[in-house]
């Protein structure tokens, strides 16, 4: 049952996304990208896992590894997704 | 119990935040608003992950956060504008390359049943292919390897017995899943390697299409990760990611007439030639283009990645400034695989305080082309080339063009006459209408200022 449970989230969330980013204009598809790209460093939530419970020496340093790859993905992302999105101002603002 | 719980009930209401976020990251007005949003939620699903049953020490959790959080700070602090397409393909590498090792190091934790045996293997195929792909992207996009197409004899046949060893060793691996397994071993080599045979041969000019792919691909990997250990929010923000990788990747083929297949297995350039272009090339001066542009009621700038390796959307966005000063109706049309990943001159532009008001896409632009007194071509070859309309025998045959070469004046800015990153000639440069200014873009359009002085 757990697999269909799963699979079901899965499916939902692939929609769900399609729907979510086909109506984005061309100007924001950098940050888009850039800000979709730090949201798949989520595996961070799931490599605690590895890298603080594993009995084995070789887990631990590959969840180790996971985490701060993960680390580098998601804080990396979402600085450089800022940073960009801060740029775009609009007339009213540019005019100030 | 209650932990865990607790821990369920924040993975819902963070899958919730980022839905909301990436929902906001729609509209420029919003977009800003939406990042935080989505780093909230996951800030919240890291605390609920870090809640997680059976974790004993922290001291390597929080060692790998602190050591990852700063690199990706630097990163994130210190890259340009204009190289920002290699910053992501490192970041979706990074993503990747965190999934394969989360796949990896989950054998470690104990009995496998098949089902997480093949979902493991899914997160280190994926992750493994994202992983040495998007570096090869980078080292493409960076230079540091050239950006061509490599393409040689018995590619395919290569590629498809990695393809065969990938199933065969999954297959060995699944019936006796345990992490010392040499299939294992042979499985891990067999994806990175598979992930730079899947990007050597495409060239410079699909860079576009690879890095949305890419990115699909790191939050496909880290579904199947969710897949491997059991998590929901895993599971739910790395379809997210994939689906939105896949619509950019979709929109970015479009814009170049192209299915996916062809810009994965083909090389550019090993196509055809198209008709030989005759005609007489008229340079002009920046004197002259400034009385033609002080003359100008409709202005148009189309940029290419020229534009920002020359770094010149600072003047490019003062001359647009002195133009409107001067009456005159300013516009930026960018094509959708301008520059080396979606969306690129965009955010240069937004840099140089361009309003995104005045960005306007290739669709906007075309039906009143003709009333564009100037079309400012910089930097940008192939978006603009009339053959891909008009020349069938042209590799770039049937891609949608901005039609510059309809406005009433064209100026092209060019260091020289050497053909694009398709290496396709360009019947733009000896229209009847068109004007070269040849030299560095930043220089001519200073001069062009300095003319209104």
């Amino acid at each position: 049952m757990e697999v269909v449970f799963l699979t079901f989230i899965l499916v939902l969330s692939v929609f769900l996304g399609f729907e979510l980013i086909s109506k984005v204009p061309a100007t924001l598809h950098t940050p888009l990208m850039s800000g979709a790209n730090a949201i798949s460093g989520i595996t961070l939530a799931g490599a605690f896992l590895g890298a603080g419970a594993v009995d084995s020496q070789l887990g631990t340093w590959l969840g180790t590894a996971a985490v701060t790859l993960a680390s580098i993905n998601v804080v990396g992302g979402y600085l450089v997704t800022d940073r960009m999105l801060g740029m775009f101002k609009s007339k009213r603002e540019v005019g100030k | 119990m209650n932990i865990e719980l607790i821990a369920n009930f924040s993975y819902i209401v963070s899958a919730v935040l980022f839905i909301f976020g990436l929902k906001m990251l729609g509209s420029p007005a919003t977009a800003r608003r939406g990042n935080m949003l989505s780093s909230i939620a996951m800030l919240i699903a890291v605390c609920a992950g870090l809640t997680a049953e059976g974790i004993v020490s922290y001291e390597f959790i929080i060692g790998g956060m602190v050591v990852g959080s700063v690199i990706g700070a630097l990163a994130a602090r210190l890259v340009g504008m204009t190289s920002m397409p290699e910053m992501v393909a490192l970041f979706n590498g990074s993503g990747g390359g965190a999934s394969l090792l989360l796949g990896w190091s989950t054998l470690y934790g104990g009995d496998i049943s098949t089902f997480t045996a093949v979902t493991i293997l899914l997160a280190i195929l994926i992750g493994g292919v994202t992983f040495t792909g998007s570096l090869i992207a980078w080292g493409k996009l960076s230079e540091t390897i050239g950006s061509a197409a490599l393409v040689f004899k018995g590619q395919r046949i290569v590629n498809s017995l990695i393809l065969i060893g990938i199933v065969g060793a999954g297959y060995m691996f699944t019936m006796d899943p345990a992490a010392d397994s040499q299939w294992l071993y042979i499985m891990l080599g067999l994806a990175l390697l598979l992930g730079v045979m899947a990007v050597i041969p495409i060239g410079g000019a699909d860079m576009p299409v690879v890095i949305s792919l890419l990115n699909s691909y790191s939050g496909i990997a880290a579904c199947a990760a969710g897949f491997a250990i059991n998590n929901n929010i895993l599971i739910v923000a790395g379809s997210l990611v994939g689906a939105a990788g896949m619509i950019l990747t979709n929109i970015m083929c479009k814009a170049m007439n192209r299915s996916l297949v062809n810009v994965l297995f083909s090389g550019f350039g090993a196509v055809k030639q198209g008709k030989s272009i005759e005609g007489e090339v008229k340079p002009i001066s920046v004197e002259d283009a400034y009385y033609l542009f002080e003359a100008a009621s409709n202005v148009c700038f189309v940029p290419g990645y020229g534009m920002a390796v020359a770094q010149a959307q600072h003047v490019v966005k003062e001359l647009g400034q002195i133009l409107e000063a001067n009456g005159c109706e300013v516009s930026y049309a960018i094509h959708p695989v301008a520059g080396r990943m979606p969306g690129h001159m965009n955010v240069l532009l937004a840099e140089a305080d361009v309003p995104y008001e005045q960005l306007v896409e290739m669709d906007d632009i075309n039906p009143r082309i003709e009333n564009v007194d100037i079309a400012v071509v910089i930097g940008a070859n192939d978006v603009v080339n009339p053959s891909a309309r008009d020349d069938e025998d042209s590799p770039i045959y049937g891609m949608p063009i901005i039609n510059v070469d309809q406005a009433r004046t064209v100026f092209v800015l060019k260091r020289s006459m050497a053909s694009g990153f398709s290496g396709v000639d360009n019947p733009l440069f000896f229209g009847e209408n068109t004007r070269m200014l040849f030299g560095d873009a930043k220089e001519s359009i200073s001069g062009v200022i300095s003319e209104f002085g």
